[in-house]
């Protein structure tokens, strides 16, 4: 391990640019001639729109065109596709409603583009849009979630039939209900994944730009990846060559899973660039990023658990309303099972899995995936049952835990995910000792002298890392000595510049300073790229970066012997230097080589470019898991929630820089502390209307929510791939929500209150108190 | 359109802007420096901080024509010329403050700020000073570590350096 290389707690290589106002985000770009695009959204949750007359805002100042769904559909625009695939046990598909890039005949969530404004500035854009006259027939609108599958729901898609777009089921219901019937002790939870909105704090914004003379479209935007998005512009939504169309994503202020995606707005800024002749830029407002992105979550649950007489695990049932919105976006209708189903059970040993998961429509955002996507909410459900378990037995969540933990590797999960490794029990226990378990009752004690009362809450989580099982990276020594990696990969506060530096100084020797990381532009990203999201970038593109170090080693030593003349076999390389008999020669001085043919052997060609496209061995992900110790403070006469400690244990496997991996898991902690301390999105349930559309309004997480973290690790590097990582950027999203509501329900334990659904805010804690102590606890 | 003049970074810069031009609005599309970041348009998230006359402000709070003839610094401002970084923007690399870098500049404008008033606050203080600047990737610890260890250097010339397991 050198000063640079794997495990250093490196500071970033971003950073000095990132300080010093030197970044480069979408919003910074300004084309020559730019024009400005506003977008005009519905009022209305649910409406047939009867006509749209545009005749006056287009004579309004300023304005250059305005578009709507009947134009770009007789141009020939297809809907956006979604290509998640699912079906029911009776082989139903799931149901993909046409999405249209702006409204076609009737809006179907507040906030759904309708017309398309270009003006000589966004004000004359704003001003003409309250020109345009919309003729809306208002229909009834449904947003709650719990309700969507009900016969009598108004329908969100009238052919459907009903808002149930899928119906997704495991084999076993008649299995488990038998043993739930004959079980020594069950248990059963009704509980809320509250619906996130993922703000990142850069809005939404793109510029975009035709070039008539190539004929080539180039789009700037935010994203997690773009090749992915601009592909499917090009391919399935345009029908124009990928090649005339090329997507760059400078710095991206956050993405947390939900800028991976193909927004409309970002198919009608390649579609209306290549119809005008000046460059165009669109940048939302916050309240537009709230209603524009997709949302996180939304699942409304019924869960059960079946015990033998020794608290042990039989059987898990679990039923999940999934509220995917008006739309589908990319995974929203498959992520409860394919994200979170995989590994229910998480890390426990459960026998037997009944899994059924009802993805709905309602008159809201769309929803997909978000920060854990999938994974936080079983973590969650699963959680709560091992404590309600815990409870009927009467034993310590400690001890029931232990009864239930999965300890031999490799264990396939009920719906076949082979979690590769780890050490729950082990990982508790330090939990426990770090956290100071032993001494909990005396800070109670204090606490309850200051009349507060506090609670102590585990929350034990795995998660599946590693998202689609492909990727391409590519390293290439340059004639000035520098070495860049062209990434599949994106960071966008990540810090992979650094991080894959360091591999690059653990592998070839290359100091870091050499190193540059070239990612984000269609046109010099790999084949290969598919993106970051889902915890993957270190085990996808940190394996591929090492393989195609391997091939640089390999190609060297050919180099290399050639140099020291010197067969290549018996030639060695270690730390930057190629070794054969008593010569050696620098990795740099083969790369400088490679570039000169006449210092190159027969036949071979310069330069040191290698690309590696990883493709991960079936369907092995990594799985993160650890322990979050939270104890809570609340205040029995205002209901507020103080997290007053908090230790966090984490497997992730080798930790290549611990600097970076703390920040991540800090990240994920902050987002689940989010979900289960203030973050709610609320919609008006008659009227679909989004009530916390600003910051005035949804609860960030703000510094003063967090007491400071102490993160310590229990890695067991993973088996299944060559560096031994797991993810890092979901798993405190995972632990973190768990812990503080079972903190609180703890602190509460002399009220008997059982269950209160997240957000714990202040009003549902005081309102579960007050209901407690007249009698009808929840 | 007003006529408007003021010093941004220690120079003398000037416009014509409408009345209600944005302060933010002025520094990022009429002087071009986009250091400074909007993030929301509520006043809420802070990542538009800059010094104004002395202070701390959100950028998106004031108007440009009341900004006529102030002393602004803005993140561009705060290393020196031969790029070594200020104190506290050193602290935010070495506490690992940033991610994204998006509430970046905000946070770092108003650090150097609570640093200037409160020259010893204890953590509870800094958490509780940082209630106007959201950052959505850090969790804010780093941030908070950044602004005791970068406070500390600011009066001793020394940085702190993060101890790690
Ligand atoms: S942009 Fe000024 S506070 Fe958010
Ligand atoms: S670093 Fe991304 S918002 Fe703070």
């Amino acid at each position: 391990m050198g000063q640079y290389g794997i495990g250093q707690p490196i500071r970033r290589k971003e950073d000095a640019r990132l300080l010093t106002g030197n970044g480069r985000y979408t919003d910074d770009v300004n084309l020559d001639g730019q024009v400005y695009v506003y977008f005009l959204r519905s009022p209305y949750a649910h409406a047939k729109i009867n006509a749209i007359d545009t005749t006056d805002a287009l004579a309004a100042p300023g304005v250059i065109a305005i578009y709507t769904s009947a134009d770009i559909i007789a141009d020939g625009v297809k809907p956006i596709p979604c290509e998640a695939n699912a079906k029911s046990l009776k082989g139903v598909p799931l149901f993909k409603p046409p999405r249209h890039a702006l409204a076609f005949e009737r809006v179907r969530y507040a906030g759904e583009p309708v017309a398309m404004i270009i003006a000589e500035s966004v004000n004359a854009g704003k001003d003409a849009s309250e020109l345009i006259q919309i003729d809306y027939e208002e229909l009834p609108a449904i947003a709650d979630t719990s309700r969507l599958a009900d016969a009598d729901a108004p329908l969100v898609w009238d052919t459907l039939g009903s808002n149930v777009g899928l119906h997704w089921e495991t084999q076993e219901s008649a299995v488990s209900e038998a043993i739930f019937k004959s079980a020594h002790k069950t248990v059963e939870l009704k509980l809320l994944n509250n619906r996130l909105v993922g703000n990142p704090m850069e809005p939404r914004c793109a510029v975009s730009e035709h070039d008539p003379k190539t004929g080539r479209t180039t789009l700037y935007a935010p994203s997690q990846g773009g090749r992915r998005v601009i592909n499917a512009i090009a391919k399935e939504i345009l029908n124009v060559p990928p090649q005339s169309l090329r997507m760059i994503s400078l710095d991206t202020g956050g993405g947390f899973g939900i800028r991976s995606k193909t927004y409309p707005e970002l198919v009608l800024m390649v579609w209306a660039a290549r119809k005008q002749t000046r460059p165009l830029k669109w940048r939302a407002d916050r309240g537009e990023t709230f209603v524009s992105d997709v949302h996180g979550r939304d699942q409304s649950t019924k869960a059960s658990a079946a015990f033998d007489k020794d608290g042990k695990l039989l059987a898990v049932r679990n039923e999940t309303i999934v509220n995917v919105g008006a739309y589908l976006s990319e995974n929203g209708a498959i992520l409860a099972m394919m994200g979170g189903g995989k590994i229910m059970g998480t890390a426990y040993d459960v026998p037997v899995l009944y899994f059924s998961v009802k993805s709905c429509f309602s008159n809201t955002v769309p929803t997909d995936t978000y920060r854990g996507a999938g994974r936080p909410e079983v973590n969650f459900i699963m959680e709560r049952l091992m404590e309600l378990g815990a409870q009927a037995f009467g034993i310590s969540s400690i001890e029931m835990r232990k009864r239930n933990f999965i300890r031999e590797f490799p264990y396939k999960t009920q719906m076949g995910c082979l979690i590769d490794s780890g050490d729950f029990p082990g990982t508790l226990d330090m939990t426990l000792d770090k956290g100071d378990y032993a001494g909990f009752e005396k800070r109670k004690a204090e606490s309850k002298a200051r009349g507060k009362l506090r609670g102590i809450g585990i929350g034990y989580y795995v998660e599946g890392a590693g998202g689609r099982p492909v990727e391409e990276m590519r390293v290439r020594f340059e004639k000035d000595g520098k070495v860049k990696i062209f990434a599949g990969t994106f960071s966008h506060g990540q810090g992979h510049d650094t991080v894959y530096s360091q591999l690059l100084n653990e592998y070839l020797g290359v100091d870091a300073s050499k190193v540059e990381l070239i990612q984000g532009d269609s046109d010099t990203s790999p084949k290969g790229a598919v993106g970051t999201f889902g915890s993957r970038s270190s085990m996808m593109g940190g394996v591929a970066i090492k393989r195609a170090s391997e091939a640089i080693v390999e190609k060297g030593k050919k180099i290399a012997g050639h140099l020291m003349q010197t067969e290549p076999s018996k030639v060695t390389f270690k730390e930057g230097v190629f070794h054969g008999g008593t010569s050696s020669v620098t990795l740099e001085v083969v790369a400088r080589a490679a570039q000169d043919p006449s210092k190159l052997p027969e036949g071979m060609e310069g330069p040191l470019d290698e690309s590696y496209y990883y493709e991960r061995q079936g369907e092995s992900q990594n799985f993160p898991n650890g322990c979050h110790l939270i104890e809570a403070e609340v205040d029995p006469d205002t209901g507020t929630v103080e997290i007053v400690k908090f230790t966090a244990i984490d497997d992730c496997g080798t930790v290549l820089n611990p600097l970076i991996v703390d920040g991540q898991v800090l990240g994920g902690i902050a987002q689940g502390i989010g979900q289960a301390l203030v973050e709610n999105t609320i919609f008006d349930n008659e009227t679909g209307q989004l009530l916390t559309a600003s910051f005035m309004d949804y609860g960030m997480p703000r510094a003063s929510d967090f007491p400071m973290i102490g993160i310590h690790f229990n890695s067991v590097p993973s088996p299944t791939n060559d560096l031994g990582v797991k993810g890092a950027g979901e798993a405190g999203a995972c632990g973190a929500p768990p812990a503080l509501v079972h903190a609180a329900l703890d602190a509460l334990k002399e009220y008997g209150i059982r269950h209160i659904d997240m957000p714990l805010t202040p009003e549902k804690v005081w309102r579960a108190i007050q209901a407690a102590k007249s009698g009808k606890a929840a | 359109m007003a006529k408007i003049s003021m010093t941004v970074n220690g120079k003398t810069v000037s416009g014509d802007v409408e009345p209600r031009t944005l302060l933010v609005q002025f520094i990022r599309e009429h002087l071009g420096m986009t250091g400074t970041h909007v993030g929301c348009d509520t006043s809420q998230c802070g990542a538009c901080n800059v010094h104004y006359n002395g202070e701390a402000v959100k950028s998106c709070t004031i108007l440009a024509v009341q900004a006529d003839g102030s002393d602004v610094v803005t993140i561009e401002g705060l290393a020196k010329p031969d790029g070594t970084l200020h104190p506290m923007q050193a602290a935010f690399r070495e506490y690992h403050g940033l991610q994204c870098g998006y509430c970046t500049p905000g946070m770092v404008m108003v650090a150097v700020d609570i640093a200037r008033r409160l020259p010893c606050a204890d953590e509870a203080t800094v958490r509780e000073e940082l209630y106007g600047n959201i950052c959505r990737c850090t969790g804010y610890q780093g941030i908070v570590e950044a602004v005791m260890a970068g406070s500390e250097a600011m009066q001793t010339g020394v940085l702190p350096l993060k101890d790690h397991h």
